[in-house]
């Protein structure tokens, strides 16, 4: 057990936690059941960007369960909650399969991919990771060893994914992997003029691709307002991808960034060249392009630690979802950010499928906008509040993964099933033994404000 | 909980009635969303016009008793206020300035209660608020120091050397917080225009409870461990700080 100071992959308020590595269940049950006031929580590799997975004065268990198994004959894979996405696809890809779901980095654990109920670009073909699962193993507060899933104790199933940690402990979990030819895909790339243009590709072509995202360009304003890259792809065949290169996992060496950058070298100058180059560089419209894993999911990997160049203040992302019907506000809300200066290295536009029984689970039909943007923005919290109380207005949310910075006053309106969720919550966890940062800032369970039951104890 | 963007939920003000400590308040609260204050002060006379104020502005207010002279109530003083919630700033920022220093010189007894208050106090309360901070894994404690606490002077050294000890408390506390996610900021100020010093007359980088709070709140968003207000004041007691004595005697200031 070691006291470290904690932050998420945003690098913004840090707070003091007991670090435990819990090798084996055991030892989950050992630290949830003797747990103090401040609680228990669960944390994985920390890709989730606000404090999620931070738990200030109490304690944080590091999950050692890192055992794959493969069925090949039913694809089911049957993993620990600490292995990481980048260990799964090496174990998988070679033997013809592949992870359901994948975000934007590798460095993510099954145990974080449950718990925040990830999407990747194929959410609108394939939903997000809580649809591809079988069952999991969860340690619940009382000690209690759990298997639960859609067909065996579905609300408490529900409640876990998406759930941010605060159901119990995640320790294993079986889930349905894909088939795949090859280790490349075959991507088909458009330049668009703004917005509508964007929009109107991704809406008029998803059906043809399993993945499909539009990179903004964050600096375009005016009749260039939603300009971008739209880049759509399927796994390529096995002929296509050559029959030597088939299955194979191109790693990509990574380079990392010094350890300290003290003012940041992203500032709305670089960040607006970034943006033109990008922009520039992408063709007008290209077809069947080979892509390997890491260049067209996990670009960023490619350079470690890149959080880092924002320099001291850190960063946040801003991650909001609206549903379809309300492409008014999304516009709205991109021209209020580019104006407001929110400048963005990485925005991201994609269209969702519909959302699953997930009780806080992010995803629902509609558009999902992502930025990145350096905490020092002059007025960005302000700009922020404003855009959620918009977004509020049409029955849009922001993703809890992503969130540092959300009022509290806005969850509910946000997640309308939190109290279903918290219900669930007092039934497996009455005391509030699992509790983290950000359960506290946004009184996720109704008693973070007032003193916990487990004050008591 | 403190978020990302330097948005607070719960503070508490040791002192309630100080004009600087709110000064600080409303700085740190200025358009900012609603948040869970806690005023703890000897009586509720001198914060009452405050508690209005912060409700009409939609915060949360608590009020609890607090006395520094009695050490052995300190420590429910602060069960009480972290019981509502995180706290993430506390500023201590209680003092008494005591009668002119001739009138000290002859009356021990009254010196005394000035050295409890600004130093005893201190201890008490600051190993009070460590306690809560460090439990939680983190916050910010904001002492009020001054810069009489750099070298005691003939004409105030009963409060001077009550500051002196209190700053001396304040760096120790921080040393001993390393690692804990808790922080320790000290504010050196010079002569700020305040209910302590009415009537009295300025003296030169004469400054405001303003912008004591403007320059807190500023070294807030940063990493420093000390602020003096106006900046200038630190280079000032360089020198002073290495005046002889028989020259630092007798400086009109
Ligand atoms: C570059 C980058 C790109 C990203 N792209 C996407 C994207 O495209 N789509 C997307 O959905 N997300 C994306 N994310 C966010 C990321 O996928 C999620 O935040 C994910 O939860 C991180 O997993 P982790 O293992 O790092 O978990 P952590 O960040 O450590 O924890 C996240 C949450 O999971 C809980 N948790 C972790 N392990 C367990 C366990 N064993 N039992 C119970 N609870 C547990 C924690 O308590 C916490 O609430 C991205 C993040 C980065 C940095
Ligand atoms: N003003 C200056 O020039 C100056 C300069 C440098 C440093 N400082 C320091 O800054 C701090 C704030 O000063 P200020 O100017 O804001 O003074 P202030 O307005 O007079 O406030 C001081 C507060 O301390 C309270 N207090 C005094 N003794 C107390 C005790 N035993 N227990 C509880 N509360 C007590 C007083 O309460 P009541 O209302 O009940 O009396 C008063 O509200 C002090 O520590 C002071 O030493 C001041």
């Amino acid at each position: 057990m070691s006291r470290r100071l904690l932050t998420g992959w945003g690098r913004t308020a840090p707070t003091v936690a007991d670090v435990w590595e819990a090798a084996s269940t055991e030892d989950i049950r050992t630290a949830t059941v003797t747990a103090g006031r401040r609680g228990v929580l669960a944390r994985g590799l920390g890709r989730s960007y606000g404090d999620a997975a931070q738990n200030g004065g109490g304690v944080v268990l590091e999950v050692g369960e890192r055992s794959v198994h493969l069925d090949r004959s039913t694809g089911i894979v049957a993993a620990g909650a600490g292995v990481s996405l980048d260990e799964l696809i090496r174990v998988l890809l070679p033997q013809g399969f592949f992870v359901p779901v994948t975000p934007g980095t590798r460095q993510v654990t099954v145990g974080g991919a449950i718990a925040a109920d990830i999407h990747g670009k194929n959410h609108h073909a394939d939903g997000s990771w809580a649809n591809h699962v079988v069952d999991l193993d969860l340690v619940l507060s009382n000690g209690d060893v759990v298997t639960v899933g859609p067909d065996s104790d579905a609300p408490l199933f529900w409640a876990t994914v998406g759930g941010m940690g605060l159901t119990g402990v995640i320790t294993s979990c079986r889930f349905r992997a894909i088939l795949v030819q090859s280790g490349r895909m075959s991507v088909d790339t458009w330049r668009t003029a703004n917005l509508d243009d964007t929009m109107a590709l991704m809406v008029e072509r998803d059906r043809d691709y399993r993945y499909t995202v539009a990179w903004i360009d964050a600096t375009g304003s005016g009749s260039r307002l939603g300009r971008g890259v739209v880049t759509m792809a399927n796994h390529a065949a096995v002929d296509a991808a050559g029959a030597d290169k088939s299955l194979q996992f191109n790693d990509t060496p990574r380079v990392g960034v010094p350890p300290v950058v003290p003012g940041g070298v992203l500032n709305a100058l670089t960040i607006r060249a970034f943006n033109e180059l990008w922009f520039r560089k992408a063709p007008r419209q290209r077809s069947g392009e080979l892509q390997g894993i890491s260049e067209f999911f996990h670009p960023l990997d490619m350079v470690r630690d890149w959080n880092r160049l924002y320099g001291r203040g850190g960063m946040l992302q801003y991650q909001f979802v609206v549903p379809d019907g309300a492409e008014d506000t999304l516009r709205r809300a991109t021209e209020q950010l580019v104006s407001g200066g929110a400048s963005s290295f990485l925005t991201v536009l994609k269209r969702f499928g519909p959302g699953n029984a997930g009780y806080l689970s992010f995803p629902f039909a509609g558009w999902t906008l992502t930025l990145d943007v350096p905490t020092g923005v002059d007025g960005l919290s302000t700009l922020l509040d404003d855009l959620d109380d918009r977004l509020v207005e049409v029955g849009g949310r922001v993703y809890l993964a992503k969130d540092s910075r959300l009022a509290a006053t806005h969850l509910s309106r946000m997640y309308p099933r939190l109290d279903d969720w918290r219900a669930v919550c007092d039934r497996v966890d009455p005391a509030g033994v699992f509790q983290s940062d950000l359960s506290r800032r946004l009184g996720l369970r109704s008693f973070t404000h007032h003193s916990t039951p487990l004050e008591a104890r | 909980m403190k978020d990302a963007l330097g948005n607070v939920q719960g503070i508490l003000l040791l002192g309630g009635g100080s004009d600087i400590g709110q000064a600080i308040v409303r700085e740190i609260l200025r358009g900012r969303r609603p948040a869970r204050v806690v005023l703890a002060a000897r009586g509720t006379g001198s914060c009452g016009a405050f508690v209005s104020e912060l409700t009409g502005m939609g915060h949360h207010v608590e009020v609890v008793g607090f006395d520094a002279n009695t050490p052995a109530s300190h420590e429910a003083v602060l069960d009480m206020a972290a019981a509502g919630g995180d706290l993430d700033v506390v500023v201590s920022a209680w003092g008494v300035l005591g009668a002119p220093q001739d009138t000290l010189d002859a009356d021990p007894i009254a010196a005394a209660a000035v050295a409890t208050a600004n130093y005893v106090g201190v201890v008490s309360a600051g190993l009070e608020t460590a306690r809560v901070l460090r439990a939680q894994g983190h916050g910010t404690l904001v002492h009020l120091s001054s810069v009489a606490a750099e070298r005691a002077r003939r004409a105030n050294f009963v409060y001077g050397s009550s500051k002196a000890g209190s700053d001396a408390f304040m760096q120790g506390l921080a040393d001993s917080l390393v690692g804990s996610g808790v922080r320790v900021l000290v504010v050196r100020p010079g002569f700020v225009r305040s209910k302590m010093t009415a009537g009295m007359k300025g003296q030169p980088f004469s400054t405001t409870p303003e912008a004591v709070a403007a320059a807190t709140v500023k070294a807030l968003a940063g990493n420093a461990h000390t602020v003096w207000v106006p900046g200038i004041l630190r280079m000032v007691f360089l020198v002073f700080r290495h005046l002889p004595r028989a020259v630092w005697r007798r400086m009109p200031v």
